[in-house]
């Protein structure tokens, strides 16, 4: 069997456009995971017993689900719920980017809240009193000094899971999405070229995977304190 | 300015501090000694809030204490703390560690806050590491970075908890000359310690705890050379002895 080079040429711009799905996707759920994933460690951190005890439920549901089924649920539940809360009595279309925007923060969250849950244990018990002699309110103490040090703590880790999500964002092929994969599936059916498309997606996930996998090492040495 | 009355906590089943009572006036530096174990960093950081109280009340200041009294920031605003294992913030510069509860807390502005903490990061000899990040010093100097980032708030009350066990002998003396000179200015002092040459020299008054009492308090150096009670002199034979 041949591969047929311009098969990929032809195709390139679709691809492309997969593409930039797939970026925005990760992007988006990198950013809307890490900020609502960070709300969640502060809430299972807290000592409101109820607080902390629905953050760890919403966390442990999260992560003891198939995203492939949150996709799903979110995609065909949502326009109800909306509905529902509008009381129009009819689901209302959000579309499959929204939806699919909504799970990947709700779902990546719960990954990202227990990193940086534990990236707050990693600070010694001291810095916290640190922050309470000085007068920080905790508003302040967790935005200049806890969360930076925690963040940095689990910067690696961050990233890996980050690599993780960019991989899984080709799961929203079940709700017939057009991300990277799903464009090529799309072509690879359309024109019979299987072996050139996946082949080529293939190479594509590789590259951006191992630059960031390069990157988190890169990152790993430079992170110690004082050693820049 | 201070005045503790009848403070006990304890942790479950164990009583850490049992009916302490004590007074710490203005300009007075008063020291707290005895056996690890007695009590000593537990009441001191109940003066700040840092440790919770069962039972007693602490005035510091316009400014009361009490179990279930739960606003305690403007009390330690008025209050500097220095720690035994420094707590600088390690990802801020010197200066930044020195800038961030002026700018944060006091809401001075960046310009303000900055010369405050260069004139007092001269104070305590660090002029040349303003921009050098914690890890990047010795601990005698993050120490000393550590006594200026609590003066940046003017305290009217600082309090040390053992800030010399943690640092290798040789830097030991650097810390002590700064807290000497604070003293010497007049501050109001409350030191956890076990340098009990500092002790003689500098202190006022010596609060003596075992087993989470107040068991002596007495002049320094009347403490030093005429121990009352049976504690106190067996406490001094071992420490003192070489």
């Amino acid at each position: 069997m041949m591969v047929d080079l311009s098969a990929i040429a032809s195709s390139w711009p679709y691809l492309m456009r997969g593409l930039w799905f797939t970026v925005q996707i990760t992007v988006v759920g990198v950013t809307g995971g890490i900020v609502f994933g960070s709300l969640l460690a502060v809430a299972r951190l807290s000592r409101n017993r109820l607080v902390a005890t629905l953050a760890t439920a919403y966390v442990n549901l999260m992560r003891s689900i198939p995203l492939i089924l949150v996709i799903f649920w979110v995609f065909f539940l949502v326009p109800w719920a909306i509905g529902w809360m509008t009381r129009s009595g009819r689901p209302v279309a959000v579309g499959a980017s929204l939806s699919i925007f909504v799970t990947f923060v709700l779902f990546e969250a719960a990954y990202y809240a227990e990193i940086v849950r534990a990236g707050f244990r990693s600070i010694s018990p001291g810095q916290y009193s640190a922050c309470e002699a000085l007068g920080l309110s905790k508003f302040h103490a967790y935005i200049y000094i806890l969360f930076p040090q925690a963040i940095r703590n689990v910067l690696p880790i961050l990233l890996t899971q980050t690599i993780v999500l960019f991989q899984d964002t080709s799961l929203v092929y079940v709700i017939s999405a057009t991300d990277l994969l799903g464009a090529a599936t799309k072509i690879a059916q359309r024109d019979g070229r299987l072996v050139e498309m996946y082949l080529t997606v293939g190479v594509i996930y590789f590259l951006f995977c191992y630059a960031a996998s390069q990157l988190v090492k890169q990152l790993q040495g430079r992170l110690a304190y004082g050693a820049r | 300015m201070i005045e503790i009355s009848n403070v006990s906590k304890s942790y479950g089943s164990f009583q850490v501090l049992r009916g302490c009572s004590a007074s710490v006036a203005r300009g007075e530096v008063v020291v707290i000694c005895g056996p690890s174990g007695s009590g000593k960093s537990t009441l001191i950081k109940t003066v700040n809030g840092l440790e919770t109280i069962d039972s007693g009340e602490i005035k510091v200041g316009g400014f009361r204490l009490a179990p279930g009294v739960t606003e305690v920031s403007a009390l330690r605003r008025s209050i500097g703390m220095v720690f035994q294992s420094f707590e600088l913030f390690p990802h801020l510069t010197v200066l930044s560690n020195v800038t961030i509860a002026q700018t944060k807390v006091l809401k001075r502005s960046k310009a303000v806050a900055e010369e405050k903490a260069r004139s007092l990061l001269a104070r305590v000899g660090l002029s040349g590491h303003v921009t050098k990040y914690p890890a990047q010093l010795s601990g005698g100097q993050q120490q000393r970075v550590a006594i200026a980032r609590a003066l940046a708030l003017d305290p009217e009350v600082m309090l040390f908890d053992e800030p010399t066990s943690a640092l290798d002998p040789e830097m030991v003396n650097e810390v002590l000359d700064v807290m000497t000179g604070l003293a010497r200015q007049g501050m109001t002092m409350v030191c956890v310690t076990h340098e009990m040459g500092f002790a003689r020299s500098v202190a006022n008054r010596i609060l003596f705890m075992d087993g989470g009492e107040i068991v002596e308090t007495a002049d320094a150096v009347k403490f030093f050379d005429d121990p009352q009670s049976e504690r106190a002199k067996a406490f001094l034979a071992k420490i003192l002895k070489h």
